[in-house]
């Protein structure tokens, strides 16, 4: 059944969620978000000022599918903080707006606010590790 | 198990839904590829938001992202059974 050992993709997707803190799978980057649902969650996470590391999960439709069974999450975006599967858009929207976004993160300034519009326009200081 | 040729519809999801949670309710709104859905059940209480919106999507498993484009939800756990 498992095959843990044996998939190196599945691996380093493993490590990279230990690895980082906050890291948000996605279509496309966070500069270039190549769907709605991502542009909306990055555009959540620079509002309330959190660096994050992303994952364009797009050059290869395996990391999307290697990603998918082992979160058992079947949708893209997904947000990881401290190596916990947070939700997608829908969940990340809901934390934001009621603040249990900003609590998760730590972040002290958790007023509740309307969630912005997918695009944002300055580009916020970001860790990007695309590393797989 | 579903004919991938034939798109999807809201009421079909509505009752896949309603079918495969227990005493849940759903509306659904969508255009074929994406989905709104905003579920009530008794079957949420208790859990995270991330165990309910899994229930959904466990309804629909592989066709999520695929014959499912995309899937909104809201989740809402109802408190009674049965709503008069």
């Amino acid at each position: 059944m498992s095959d843990e050992t044996t998939n190196p993709l599945r691996e380093q997707i493993q490590t990279a969620i230990e690895e980082n803190p906050v890291l948000l799978f996605m279509k496309g980057t966070p500069d270039q978000p190549m769907c709605g649902f991502s542009a909306k969650t990055v555009a959540i996470l620079q509002s309330v000022g959190q660096p994050f590391a992303a994952v364009n999960v797009l050059p290869d439709p395996r990391i999307r599918q290697e990603l998918s069974a082992l979160s058992n999450w079947p949708t893209i975006p997904q947000l990881f903080i401290e190596g916990e599967l947070v939700g997608g858009c829908d969940i990340v929207t809901e934390m934001y707006e009621s603040g249990e976004l900003q609590q998760a993160l730590g972040l002290d300034n958790a007023a509740p606010a309307q969630a912005p519009d997918a695009p944002a326009q300055e580009p916020a200081p970001l860790s990007i590790e695309n590393r797989l | 198990m579903a004919d991938s040729g034939a798109p999807a519809t809201p009421d079909e999801l509505k009752q896949r839904i309603e079918a495969g949670i227990a005493g849940a309710t759903a509306e659904v709104t969508g255009d074929g590829h994406h989905f709104n859905a905003v579920v009530s059940a008794p079957a949420f209480a208790g859990l995270s938001r991330i165990a309910q919106h899994r229930l959904v999507y466990d309804v629909f498993g592989a066709e999520v992202g695929d014959r499912i484009h995309a899937l909104s939800i809201q989740t809402k756990a109802s408190t009674t059974e049965s709503i008069a």
